[in-house]
């Protein structure tokens, strides 16, 4: 019930937000219902651990089967495992602070909210559902809100962004229909065929099937996830985007490709993973690669995070493809710590910039001066995203690089450190950024009289911060939870 | 023969009947209340709609001339639906004064368009059939040049009266070479021999039916007639007389031309691709949106060709399920373009600039329709293809699958440039804000609820299944 009501309420809460009277009501709602998610994802957290605890070791838990099209065998499943429920859990925190981050859309605000909010319904409809039509189904529907949001609340270029993003990600999901399609096709459960991911896992898919059919569903998802040469729309998507959409979307959207390779990719199609991911891996190292010194070549805040996003979301598709159990843990833990440290950053970037009306680095400085509390956050995504000890990127890449190394071989052995020499890049356009936006004089009289942070600009970072720290110190209990579940995907 | 038996052909005596009622009460009614007979002709169509849904028996008569089953009643139920709809968007257009006098004609060649249209789905033979295309046709060709006093009405009338009856003579070319090598013409006993000539007539007679399907090559009429004509005769065209084409080149060669599927498949496979490419490719550069409905509706047909290709109970159920929907998304679409050109007489994509700003809930109308049209989620659209695909995916062409896909990802390229003009540009002087008439709003409404419902609402799906399954 308590994953129906994960869906459920973010519509209802879409629903009312069409029909609110003011914009007072309207952000009301959102804040309002986008809590109760909130909470309802912890409880969900308890209650899963709580069952762990007690020695339950099904892969899924929670699950309910309503037949939906049964001529073509296609049933509205849900359940979730560790790693779901951890994904959840991040994008109700994302968007509950992308509700606060917007708080002063001024024009059309109920489209706004609402139009967010169905975007964040087809995110947990994907992470819930373990048909691979419902999957695909929720995946189509977080990516279209996004030509609107885009397109309308946008900034800059944003109808050519907002085309770009879509037709690019759309074009992902339509190799993602052979995919699956193919996948369907080829399984024979009972003497039917069948969309079902737990039942189509102990398919032993014939090499010469998983040979076409691993690399279109895994470049489908890898469009959303960034993968090079296919990141092109990222960039420009996320720069044009409004504050909570670009941290929606880089925060929690770029995640559903990492989540698709890994649960659909290279979980039903092992042999063929193993057979092609060195091609993979070439190109995801050249995202994470390219990502990192693309960073440095910008002065806008919004393309530096956003090229430093392709950057990190290469290193997830990175670890998946190393197959093992480590470095998938990292990955999915990396989706976290990225989803909650690039929400921080884009939020921040926005909250400046409604401000110093400027996204320019070099038109800013000594803004720690005039702006101490938003500095002070912006220093710590900082250093959450170049990986200092304590906070939770440094958990993520340490998992990712120590589960890459495990394999032996000399390619694995070289491709991991190109892809950990971004580290260091990372920290080199992270402290540059740093140290001439925050640091050194006010570069103009008018930043002496910036106004401080509102109480929901607090409320939005402060959480994010809370959240990246306690991954940071205290990161087992997620990532046992996490572990768990890859065993069912991987061994 | 007696009374009982003739209820077999229900639905088109229905027809008939409304026919004679309107005219009867065309002549009755005074001159200063002649514009009554608008609000009769859409609660005539709305009873016909109706009877059509109440159970009767099936069977054939006169010999196997006509024969009716589930199947092909569900069918004309689908095109009763649609055909309602549109009467309901007609009404307020023919309520002005330039057409006081000559409303009952829009409503009576339609409704004989229609009596065509349930013939020939229901024909049990090439003559009966044949007919019943012809019955289709020249009422349509009639109506397209109903607005006396525009010369690019009268002459979409005369294209798409010309390349008709073009089209239906290659068809019975088609038909006479085959009764030439079969030596029969009643399709519950027609054996298509292994003779060569079967190909020749089978490609005379395919021609003939794509012409109203519109597969390219035989498209090029469409985008012409679809402008010219008043937006309800579009909508007819693009849909009724599509859909039942559609309806019947799936019946015949799933029954007669069952012995050479491998040649209509590969027939199917070359034109499916042709149809949805360039269809898509040209709609992009339309400006006149009815000319851009015409070319998107020439893609849908070549994805509707994807399910036919499937050759099982499946492709005939996703071709079925996928009309259904298609009639209610383009007819929303048809709809808004009707309203809208009927308040302000604008068509083209420039003036629906701003349209959100004045008039939010037809351009959410719209948005929903082109969504629907391009397969976007939660909308039926989706469902419907998804299914074709999964039509095309059992038969195992993954090739064509593929650019099956790529051809949505272009389509939904134009689409969002109608949903881009009506909520991100920004307009200086756009189509001021207006109250649409009733009748339209229920059409409109009817057509959303079923753009939202039919995805969701398995059933509709299962039972169609069920019928062609039984079929």
């Amino acid at each position: 019930m308590i994953l129906i009501a994960l869906i459920v309420i973010p519509v209802l809460t879409a629903l009312a937000v069409m029909f609110a009277r003011d914009a007072r009501q309207t952000k009301n709602l959102s804040a309002v219902g986008m809590s109760v998610q909130l909470t309802l994802s912890f409880y969900l957290l308890y209650l899963f651990l709580k069952e762990r605890a007690s020695g339950n070791t099904e892969p899924v838990l929670f699950g309910k089967r309503f037949e939906w099209y049964p001529g073509l065998n296609i049933n509205f499943d849900i359940g979730v495992d560790g790693i779901s429920v951890a994904m959840i859990l991040l994008t109700s925190i994302v968007i509950f602070t992308g509700i606060f981050a917007s708080w002063e859309v001024k024009d059309q605000f109920k489209e706004f909210f609402a139009s967010l909010i169905i975007l964040a319904t087809g995110v947990f409809g994907f992470f819930i559902s373990l048909d691979l039509f419902v999957m695909f189904l929720f995946f189509e529907l977080a990516v279209i809100p996004m030509y609107l949001l885009i397109g309308i609340w946008g900034s800059g270029k944003k109808e050519y962004s907002a085309m770009k993003l879509t037709l690019m990600l759309m074009a992902g999901s339509a190799l993602l229909v052979v995919g699956i399609l193919g996948i369907y096709f080829h399984s024979d459960v009972n003497g039917t065929h069948s969309f079902n991911i737990l039942e189509l896992t102990n398919q032993n898919f014939s090499i010469e099937m998983q040979r076409i059919f691993f690399p279109i569903t895994f470049i489908g998802f890898g469009v959303i996830g960034a993968l090079f040469p296919f990141h092109t729309w990222s960039p420009d998507g996320h720069s044009s985007a409004p504050t909570a959409v670009s941290m929606l979307h880089a925060g929690v959207l770029m995640k559903l490709g990492g989540y698709g390779c890994l649960k659909v990719a290279i979980a039903l199609m092992p042999e063929a993973a193993h057979e092609l991911s060195w091609i993979f891996l070439i190109l995801t190292s050249i995202s994470v690669i390219y990502g990192a010194l693309g960073v440095i070549a910008q002065s806008d805040l919004k393309y530096i995070n956003a090229y430093s996003s392709v950057s990190h979301c290469g290193l997830v598709l990175f670890a998946i493809l190393m197959l093992n159990k480590t470095a998938s843990n990292g990955a999915v833990l990396q989706m976290i710590s990225h989803g909650l440290m690039t929400a921080l950053f884009f939020g921040l970037i926005g909250m400046l910039y409604s401000r110093t009306h400027t996204r320019i680095v070099h038109e800013m400085g000594g803004l720690m001066k005039v702006l101490p509390f938003l500095s002070v956050c912006y220093v710590i995504a900082g250093l959450a995203s170049l990986g200092l000890p304590g906070l939770s990127g440094f958990v993520a890449e340490m998992t990712i690089f120590v589960g890459a190394f495990q394999h032996p071989d000399m390619f694995h052995r070289v491709i991991t450190i190109v892809a950990i020499s971004s580290i260091v890049v990372t920290a080199v356009y992270i402290l540059r950024v740093v140290g001439s936006l925050l640091m050194g004089p006010i570069k103009k009289e008018e930043y002496q009289h910036l106004e401080p942070a509102k109480w929901h600009e607090k409320l939005a970072t402060v959480t994010l911060i809370i959240a990246i720290v306690i991954i940071g110190i205290a990161p087992l209990w997620l990532s046992d939870m996490i572990m768990e579940s890859l065993g069912a995907i991987l061994d | 023969m007696s009374l009982n038996e003739l209820m077999i052909m229900r639905h088109e005596l229905v027809l008939v009947a409304a026919v004679l009622a309107l005219l009867i009460i065309e002549i009755g009614m005074p001159e200063e209340r002649k514009q009554k007979i608008n609000v009769f002709a859409a609660i005539i169509a709305a009873t016909v709609t109706i009877i059509g849904f109440l159970p009767a028996d099936t069977g054939m008569l006169f010999g196997g001339m006509y024969s009716t089953d589930p199947l092909r009643m569900l069918m004309k139920n689908i095109l009763n639906i649609g055909v309602f709809l549109i009467i309901l968007q007609s009404v307020n257009w023919l309520r002005q004064d330039l057409y006081k006098d000559r409303s009952s004609e829009f409503y009576l060649l339609t409704f004989s368009s229609l009596i065509g249209v349930s013939y020939m789905i229901s024909a049990g033979h090439f003559l009966m059939f044949y007919l019943g295309l012809e019955l289709t046709t020249i009422p349509i060709a009639a109506l397209a040049s109903y607005e006396q006093f525009k010369s690019k009405s009268a002459e979409a009338g005369i294209k798409l009266i010309l390349s008709s009856a073009f089209s239906s003579a290659i068809l019975l070319f088609g038909i006479s070479i085959l009764y030439a090598a079969n030596g029969d013409l009643y399709f519950e006993s027609f054996q298509l021999s292994d003779s060569l000539i079967n190909v020749l007539g089978f490609i005379f007679f395919f021609s003939g039916l794509a012409f109203k399907i519109s597969v390219v090559p035989f498209h090029l009429w469409t985008a012409d007639v679809y402008e010219g004509s008043p937006t309800n005769v579009t909508s007819y065209l693009s849909v009724i007389s599509k859909g039942s084409s559609v309806f019947i080149l799936t019946i015949v060669l799933f029954t007669l031309f069952r012995v050479i599927q491998p040649l209509w498949e590969d027939v199917l496979y070359a034109t499916a691709i042709l149809t949805m490419t360039i269809g898509n490719l040209f709609a992009i550069r339309q400006q006149n949106l009815k000319r851009f409905l015409a070319f998107s509706s020439i893609a849908q047909a070549g994805f509707i060709m994807l399910g036919i290709i499937n050759g099982t109970s499946l492709g005939m159920t996703t071709v079925i399920y996928f009309v259904v929907i298609y009639v209610f998304s383009n007819l929303a679409a048809f709809g808004v373009l009707q309203t809208v050109g009927h308040a302000s007489g604008k068509l083209t994509m420039d003036d629906y600039n701003g349209l959100y700003k004045t008039n939010p809930q037809l351009s959410l109308v719209m948005m929903l329709a082109l969504f629907s049209l391009a397969g976007i989620p939660p909308l039926a659209g989706f469902f419907g293809k998804f299914f074709l695909f999964t039509a095309v995916a059992e038969k195992g062409y993954y090739t064509l699958l593929l650019i099956a896909v790529v051809n949505t990802v272009i389509s939904l390229y134009y689409y969002l440039l109608v949903v881009k003009a009506m909520f991100i540009n920004a307009n200086e002087n756009p189509i001021a804000s207006f109250k649409s008439d009733y009748s339209m709003r229920i059409s409109l409404v009817i057509c959303v609820a079923g753009i939202l419902i039919t995805g969701f609402y398995s059933p509709v799906f299962e039972y169609i299944k069920y019928l062609c399954e039984t079929f």
